[in-house]
């Protein structure tokens, strides 16, 4: 058991709560920064997936602190994409300033969502989301002006003060830079007022009012902000796909993002980037075990008899190998997380963590659920 | 120059009048009270004072300012703090954080500022952090400054709901029941606790209460409402004797 | 634009509007008890067209009993995920069990893609391709037979909520559950009803909408449709549920006729953002406040 001594008000404010965090943090980062030489196979997977780190952080901050469950942040993750492939492509403007004039539009965008959002609260909030994401497509379906409309845009690889990204290995450390940038800067306003009065709209909005906290300002910061984030994942996404087509920011794809939230464990950052990591390489191990199980489950029911190993691999074959799979993979691995575990792979880790901390003292009864009732959140 | 003065205030929802013509003066420095039996508009004039609703009549003014139609959120810059009846905490944040939520009516930095986190900024933020722990040190929350809402008794709730209301640096302290939930032993702590509020931090408390004893032991004036409408104002003693209060809610 | 045409477009405007209605509907009476939005009663509609198309084509029974026996199954179906998956997430926030029917949604998608496969398929009833001419305009049986349908259901439904205690202890339940325990309502019977009939009406829903629109996986996404009628409509309000769908079909349908191309598709999703942002009670709804 290890006792936290703080010693001064530094120690709270800071971003790691002591030098040992820190330094599993350096160690961390070391890894990341090999990772592309230790699975050069995955290099692509493994960019995809910081982008998402990225889109996590995004949502986290909206759904996770400020309590506003969004269901259409894909338009935004498609209207990043789409301004910096336009700004950068077929304007001609530098990469840098591409991406942050898309971050900007997307921000605009998420203004122009969060305002009338002010009006409405929990499960309206989301429809309108979702509604508000159905257009963005059907306008990404028909301005072909910018987005080449149904036939799609090819996408170029990046070039930033004139050096070309143009293997993978490179574009991965781009992706990891911007990601540690975005969740630095999403750190500080975390510790600052402002991520206070996030945390303090999603708890209780007439206590955040009675304390000053002006709402419709926080809840439309919350908004741009995380829509500028989704903004800048999107340019990144726009690179590493290739090809821009509207029938990639889909309501499934937002449903995705909720999942990462949702399974990473809402109300932390930890959570987006543990979500991200699952949701991201899920279809990876999907597509691995679509190959490796059927011979490997015919081989261990071979042990019956080779007939009975052979009807096992091919029947196994077959399932596996249906299209539409995947939709329900993500929809049950969903429903199970919401069930059994709904603090996420981080709360999951939280209690690891306090198991060890705690040993042997641990109660096994800490995080035991209450029982609970329902009580109508149409008066809140 | 008045401190803060309800004037004719009257609140009706649909057929109901909840409040009905209710005028009443507090000076500064004082404590002053409002009794009466459940469903007397007590709560209701509190949400209008700190403008969560809007009346449908009459005035409020606030250090002779008409603050009737402010906004909910200017009413924390002005000086104004409540608590609430059924307790408004941040349940899934620590103490500490409620409490610096508290100090959020005077933050100065913008969001650019925040976003990189500037050495301003974290002045500001040790600043916050030395008020809120002076406002621990008086009401005694050391031991609960990391847990989590959540985990907290009724009790320490209260308290914390009450610190988290002085964070704010009021000059007009609202306390709406503050002795709800509470046991003998935790009730005198409260009626010091407001004594001190008073007397050491120069706070103003308008009160919502319905223990007696607690109402005699602090308050300077009374309000007895009754329907909504006043019927007895004067020292604890007297609104006590009142015939009206007396038939009202007391009895004898 | 003929008179003919302004009727055959009411008349198409109502038939997907009672469409709209019906899985609106379905929202509604899940809101209403159980304060609990499912997103996955497009799914279950879609689920209802399959299963009906199942046993009328795949096993031969007749429309009409197949019709039925789909809409027991469907029901049944919708009181065992109320029993099974549904009931551990009471008490937690509204979000959760949100992302719970989102993802049973999914689920739904995908059986349903294994086990009828992804082509299109289309249900033979007794209304396929019959016409009657009425008033000059040649009306399709089909399209009659979904509005008739839902007027009936309806009012079955109606007469079901109005005349019987449960009406009341429905709201009893979504308003505070421990309440209702202690009033000795079954709350627990009660929802596994309130799913089993709002089930059952999406699978009437999948069932009226098949030969008008062909079954396949995506059936579901008129769900999204769906929750314009029912903002529209007023999300506590089963009357509203059918208006708001009535008013969104009809819409549609002339905007399609009378507006550039490509604006009916996303009518009702502007329609439901102008709902929420001026009156979110809708034409029925009411708002509630927290009391402090």
């Amino acid at each position: 058991m290890r006792f936290i001594f703080k010693t001064t008000y530094r120690q709270d404010l800071g971003l790691f709560r002591d030098r040992y965090q820190r330094d599993w943090y350096i160690a961390l980062l070391l890894g990341l920064l090999a990772l592309p030489f230790l699975l050069p196979d995955y290099r692509v997977d493994l960019s995809l997936m910081l982008i998402y780190g990225l889109c996590g952080v995004s949502l986290m901050v909206l759904a996770g602190y400020t309590g506003l469950v969004s269901l259409g942040h894909a338009a935004f993750l498609g209207i990043g994409a789409y301004a910096h492939v336009h700004f950068t492509q077929d304007l001609g403007l530098p990469w840098v300033a591409s991406v942050a004039l898309a971050a900007l539009v997307s921000a605009a965008a998420g203004v122009l969502v969060g305002l009338p959002a002010l009006r409405m609260t929990g499960i309206y909030l989301t429809i309108a989301t979702l509604a508000f994401a159905l257009i963005i497509q059907a306008v990404f379906n028909r301005w072909d002006a910018v987005t080449g409309g149904l036939s799609g845009k090819a996408v170029e690889r990046p070039v930033i003060f004139g050096v070309s990204l143009r293997d993978d290995t490179s574009f991965y450390f781009l992706c990891l830079a911007v990601l540690i940038a975005g969740l630095w800067l999403t750190r500080n306003l975390l510790r600052a007022p402002t991520g206070r009065a996030w945390v303090a709209i999603r708890d209780s909005e007439i206590a955040a009012q009675s304390m000053g906290v002006n709402l419709a300002i926080y809840k439309t910061l919350a908004f741009s902000y995380s829509a500028a984030l989704m903004g800048v994942a999107g340019a990144l996404f726009a690179h590493q796909v290739g090809f821009l087509a509207p029938d990639i920011f889909t309501v499934l794809l937002s449903i995705q993002f909720l999942l990462m939230v949702v399974v990473g464990g809402l109300g932390s950052l930890h959570g987006a980037i543990f979500g991200a990591i699952f949701v991201a390489l899920l279809p990876v191990a999907i597509s691995e075990a679509r190959d490796v199980l059927p011979d490997w489950l015919g081989r261990l029911f071979s042990v019956f008899g080779q007939d009975t190993g052979f009807a096992v691999a091919a029947a196994v074959d077959g399932f596996v190998k249906q299209p539409g799979l995947e939709p329900g993979i993500f929809g049950l691995v969903l429903v199970l997380f919401i069930l059994f575990e709904p603090h996420g792979f981080y709360g999951r880790w939280v209690k690891i963590k306090l198991y060890f901390s705690e040993f042997p003292l641990y109660r096994r009864a800490t995080f035991k659920r209450q029982k609970s009732y329902a009580r109508s959140e149409r008066l809140r | 120059m008045s401190f803060f003065k309800a004037d004719a205030l009257a609140k009706q929802f649909g057929g109901i009048k909840a409040v009905d013509d209710v005028s009443f003066e507090v000076k500064q420095g004082e404590v002053f009270t409002l009794i009466g039996p459940n469903g007397a508009g007590k709560t209701t004039i509190f949400n209008l004072v700190s403008r969560i609703y809007d009346p449908t009549g009459g005035r409020l003014i606030f250090e002779d300012e008409d603050i009737t139609g402010a906004p909910p959120h200017e009413i924390a810059r002005r000086g104004i703090a409540r608590t609430f009846q059924n307790i408004e905490l941040f349940e899934q944040a620590t103490v500490l954080q409620n409490l610096l939520l508290g100090r959020h009516a005077h933050n100065r930095s913008n969001f650019f500022k925040e976003l990189l986190f500037l050495p301003e900024v974290r002045r500001r933020e040790l600043g916050h952090r030395e008020a809120v722990e002076k406002v621990i040190d008086f009401l005694d929350l050391q031991p609960h400054r990391d847990s989590l809402i959540v985990n907290l008794p009724y009790g320490v709730r209260k308290v914390v709901e009450l610190a988290r209301a002085l964070c704010t640096e009021p000059r007009l302290l609202l306390l709406d029941e503050p002795s709800s939930g509470l046991n003998v032993e935790e009730t005198e702590d409260m009626a010091f606790w407001i004594q001190d509020i008073r007397e050491l931090l120069g706070i103003t408390v308008l009160m919502v209460e319905h223990d007696m004893t607690l109402v005699g032991a602090v308050s300077d004036r009374v309000l007895a409402l009754n329907y909504g409408r006043p019927i007895a104002m004067g020292t604890a003693s007297e609104v006590q004797a009142h015939p009206d209060v007396i038939a009202a809610f007391l009895g004898s | 634009m003929t008179l003919g045409t302004v009727l055959q477009l009411l008349l198409n405007g109502l038939a997907v509007g009672c469409i709209y209605g019906l899985v609106a509907l379905g929202f509604v009476l899940i809101y209403k008890t159980t304060e609990l939005v499912n997103f996955a009663q497009g799914d279950l509609m879609m689920l209802g067209a399959f299963t009906c198309y199942m046993f009328t084509v795949w096993y031969g029974i007749g429309y009409w009993p197949a019709f039925a026996l789909t809409v027991a199954v469907i029901g049944l179906f919708g009181a065992a995920l109320d029993r099974i998956v549904l009931r551990r997430v009471i008490g937690q926030p509204q979000f959760a069990a949100v992302m719970l029917t989102i993802g049973l949604g999914a689920m739904f998608r995908s059986f349903a893609s294994m086990a009828w496969g992804s082509e299109i398929y289309t249900l033979p009833t007794p209304f396929s391709a019959k016409q009657t001419l009425v008033a000059g305009v040649s009306v399709s049986h089909e399209y009659l037979s979904i509005i008739a349908g839902t007027v009936l259901l309806c009012a079955v439904l109606y007469g079901f909520f109005a005349r019987t205690k449960l009406g009341i202890a429905m709201q009893a339940a979504s308003q505070n559950q421990l309440a209702a325990y202690y009033m000795g309502i079954p709350v627990k019977r009660m929802f596994s009803l309130i799913w089993a009939i709002s089930a059952g009406v999406a699978a009437i829903a999948g069932v009226l909408l098949a030969p008008v629109s062909l079954i396949d996986t995506n059936l579901g996404f008129i769900g999204l449709k769906a929750f314009a009628a029912a903002v529209l409509g007023g999300f506590g309000s089963i009357p509203g549920a059918l208006a708001g769908g009535i008013s969104i079909g009809l819409i549609e349908l002339f905007a399609g006729a009378y507006l550039p191309e490509g604006i009916n598709d996303v009518v009702a999703y502007a329609m439901l953002l102008i709902v929420l942002v001026l009156r979110p009670q809708g034409m029925f709804g009411t708002v509630g406040r927290k009391r402090v």
